[in-house]
């Protein structure tokens, strides 16, 4: 495999690195009210489902009403998490000074409190992308995902781990903030966890108590059926981030890299493994707005701060600069990332680095060689 | 409109029930709060932020524009001469700056303010360009120290400029509507007749008894000189003064009570922030923002600019000292501030931005 460091010389990724700050400055210069009018419009549907789905509850006797209303709960949840909670939390509309669009301030509909996420993922994962042993995303500190984790025993649960990862996925973001693998590791001690428990106590207190206890309550003789339509909302949610975010980093031919190739990065090196260590997902524009726009993570992981409206927008001016250096920009629909990940996930389950040939059929490549 | 006007006037029935019914719907609707909810309804019903409502809006010179705005439900009012933070959004991005209300403190039911259009200026020129009946503006609680006691002095001198007439005339006519007992006179400086933004007022509060009323348009008649002010308050150096107006008027007057030895008796608001220039031998001792747990070794730059090196984010707007956003409460030390000044009180309110320690300091931040 090509090392990170000798797929462009290193005039050529100043080059590279200087293309992409243009783009972001050009990006940056643009912002303003239509940014603004379309993260309020996306809140407002996001609201207006949410409450649809609460009062759909109280017809949950009516089989079709309960459907109804966790499709909208589910909608509400996947919508609050991703294009408005996950973009928000990144700082995408800091620029607006509006408090409730603020990085800092914002809370989503989720278990994991957002302080502790922001640390988690803005931070070490979007740092430290892809380097095993740093970026903790790389299998989430439970799963086997790439030949460079030492294998064991413990490993051949994979796709258990998995799976029960999918459907617990806002509990596993949670835990993972806590960096419990690593405590259970010995490697982190559980008192250095103290202020960040804290958080996850008070934060789980509120989410259980509106989903589990007051909604139910409230509807009733209804309760039990209203509780089982949130447990349902929250699980869908649960399993279409879980789908999405896996499909981002994990599809076979997305790169990870060591920490000795990326000590002393450049900001054009860093640009350059962020693309490596990325792929989309191809799709409709509804789709691009429920996966949080992730689908887009190439553009996403290049600029995190930029409202995540901008990728689409961004996107084949970014294929067509990773072609004029002859860079790969991983993309495929769906179906083939998701099947792509689920097969890594099996086959890292055993020892040895899995079947290296690669799979041209899962991840379209654009590789033409460098126009130098 | 129908559904509006119903949905405000039940939540305008309030009462404990109405309070615990609030507080069932915070836990409903968490995390993001009723508020976020209530304002996609109607932005003027939200319960914890502020908000105000133009209900009337006028023109009364060339340059200025009067707005009288409602607040929403959580305005507690203001001490006549104090500020408000009022916020407007401009091309999505939210802007802040500093205004005084204009009306009597004893009528906060609804607010006046009136805007000097600044050439170049953001907000100034935003809100005589966009403000229209029904605009929703962001508004703080009232703020700043520039204010009538709660024991009204015997006797009060009010001093202005150009558009620094808001606070003071608050001032009369809070003092007005109370049936101040004591003597008040008001000195009040305009560049052309055609520049009061309050002439008709100041003409009927001038026949209220006690009330004396001066004013000088200084195209015609010059700037600010001792004469003036002894014309219209002879016993000004008993009384207790406030003055607002533009930096040389300010300049003028201080020397004047600082030559007179009563500069303790005068009392000031600036409207354009001093520029905060910090020398490096400022350096030196920590500051602990305290609320956060850090700690750092003070290197002489601003305390906001120190903070975020630090980690913290603490709110901020202009990073000038105009839109008062980064305020903070300091616990103890020495800061230099803006204007050239130390200020060694505890539990003082500090402006971030154009603010840097002198040695040790604590910060609520
Ligand atoms: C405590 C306080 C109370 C205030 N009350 C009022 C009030 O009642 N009515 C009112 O009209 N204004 C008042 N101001 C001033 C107001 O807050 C704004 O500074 C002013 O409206 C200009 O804002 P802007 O966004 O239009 O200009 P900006 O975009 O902020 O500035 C544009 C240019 O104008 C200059 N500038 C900014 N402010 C001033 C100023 N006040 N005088 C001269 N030049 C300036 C700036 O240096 C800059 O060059 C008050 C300020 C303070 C601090
Ligand atoms: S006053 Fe605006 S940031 Fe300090």
């Amino acid at each position: 495999m090509t090392g990170l460091q000798d797929r462009l010389t290193p005039e050529q990724v100043e080059e590279f690195g200087r293309e992409m700050d243009e783009l972001r400055a050009r990006i940056v210069a643009d912002l303003g009210a239509a940014d603004v009018e379309y993260i309020h419009n996306v809140i407002k549907t996001q609201r207006g489902l949410e409450v649809t789905g609460r009062a759909l509850m109280y017809a949950g006797f009516f089989p079709p009403a309960w459907l109804a209303g966790v499709g909208a709960l589910s909608l509400a949840k996947i919508l609050d998490n991703m294009e408005i909670g996950h973009n928000v939390m990144h700082g995408q509309y800091d620029w607006t000074r509006d408090p409730a669009l603020s990085s800092q301030r914002f809370e989503w509909d989720n278990v994991a409190p957002a302080e502790n996420w922001r640390h988690s993922h803005n931070y070490i994962h979007h740092t430290y992308t892809n380097i095993v042993d740093k970026d903790r995303d790389v299998g989430y500190g439970i799963l086997r995902i790439d030949p460079a984790q030492r294998w064991h025993p413990y490993y051949l649960g994979n796709p258990v781990y998995a799976t029960l990862l999918a459907i617990f996925f806002q509990w596993g973001v949670m835990l993972h903030d806590l960096e419990v693998d690593r405590v259970v590791k010995g490697e982190r001690k559980w008192s250095e966890f103290r202020e960040e428990r804290r958080r996850i106590g008070r934060k789980m207190g509120t989410q259980i108590g509106k989903d589990y206890v007051l909604f139910p309550l409230l509807t009733g003789p209804l309760a039990p059926l209203t509780f089982a339509g949130n447990a349902a909302a929250n699980l869908t949610r649960n399993l279409w981030a879980f789908g999405i975010i896996f499909c981002g980093h994990f599809p076979a031919d997305v790169e990870s890299f060591s920490e000795e190739e990326t000590e002393h990065e450049t900001r054009g090196q860093w640009y350059l493994r962020q693309i490596l260590g990325s792929a989309n997902i191809t799709g409709g524009a509804l789709f691009h707005v429920l996966s949080g726009n992730l689908s887009h993570q190439i553009e996403h992981h290049l600029f995190p701060d930029i409202p995540a409206r901008r990728y689409p927008q961004i996107a084949g001016e970014v294929r067509a600069i990773c072609e004029k250096y002859g860079l790969p920009y991983h993309t495929g629909p769906l179906r083939k990332q998701l099947w792509s990940v689920a097969k890594k996930i099996v086959k890292f389950a055993l020892p040895g680095s899995g079947d290296s040939t690669p799979e041209p059929a899962t991840v379209e490549r654009d590789r033409t060689p460098a126009a130098a | 409109m129908a559904i509006r006007a119903a949905v405000r006037r039940a939540a305008a029935r309030s009462g404990t029930q109405a309070s615990s019914l609030a507080s069932l719907a915070e836990r409903l609707l968490t995390p993001h709060g009723v508020d976020r909810y209530l304002e996609l309804i109607d932005p003027m019903l939200v319960r914890r932020e502020i908000r105000g409502e133009v209900v009337a809006l006028r023109r009364p010179t060339r340059d200025s524009i009067t707005l009288t705005v409602r607040p929403s439900r959580a305005w507690q009012g203001f001490a006549a001469g104090q500020f408000v933070r009022v916020t407007v959004d401009i091309d999505g991005v939210r802007r802040t700056r500093c205004y005084s209300p204009a009306g009597s403190a004893h009528r906060d039911g609804e607010l006046e303010f009136t805007v000097k259009a600044h050439e170049g200026g953001l907000v100034s020129r935003h809100l005589h360009e966009h403000g229209h009946v029904g605009m929703v503006l962001g508004l703080s609680h009232a703020d700043g120290t520039f204010a009538l006691p709660e024991q009204r002095p015997d006797s009060i001198v009010l001093i202005a400029g150009g558009s620094g007439i808001t606070p003071v005339l608050s001032m009369l006519r809070t003092l007005v509507d109370e049936r101040y007992p004591g003597e008040v006179s008001l000195l009040y400086y305009a560049r052309t007749p055609a520049d009061m933004p309050y002439a008709e007022e100041l003409d009927e509060l001038a026949s209220r008894r006690g009330v004396r009323i001066h004013v000088r348009h200084t195209a015609a008649d010059g700037h600010f000189t001792a004469d003036h002010l002894r014309r219209v308050a002879p016993w000004f150096a008993r009384a207790t003064t406030y003055l607002c107006g533009p930096p040389p008027l300010m300049e003028a007057v201080r020397t004047l009570y600082a030559d007179a030895g009563i500069a303790g008796q005068l009392h000031t608001e600036e409207f354009t922030p001093p520029v905060l220039t910090v020398a490096a031998s400022e350096a030196g001792g920590r500051i602990r923002f305290t609320r956060s747990g850090v700690d750092v070794a003070n290197d002489g730059r601003t305390l906001l600019e120190q903070a975020e090196d630090a980690g913290l984010s603490p709110d901020h707007g202009c990073r000038m000292g105009i839109c008062f956003s980064c305020t903070q409460r300091k616990v103890s030390g020495v800061v230099r501030t803006a204007s050239g000044g130390e200020s060694a009180e505890d539990d003082e309110e500090i402006q971030l931005c154009v603010t840097a320690a002198a040695g040790d300091v604590d910060i609520d931040c």
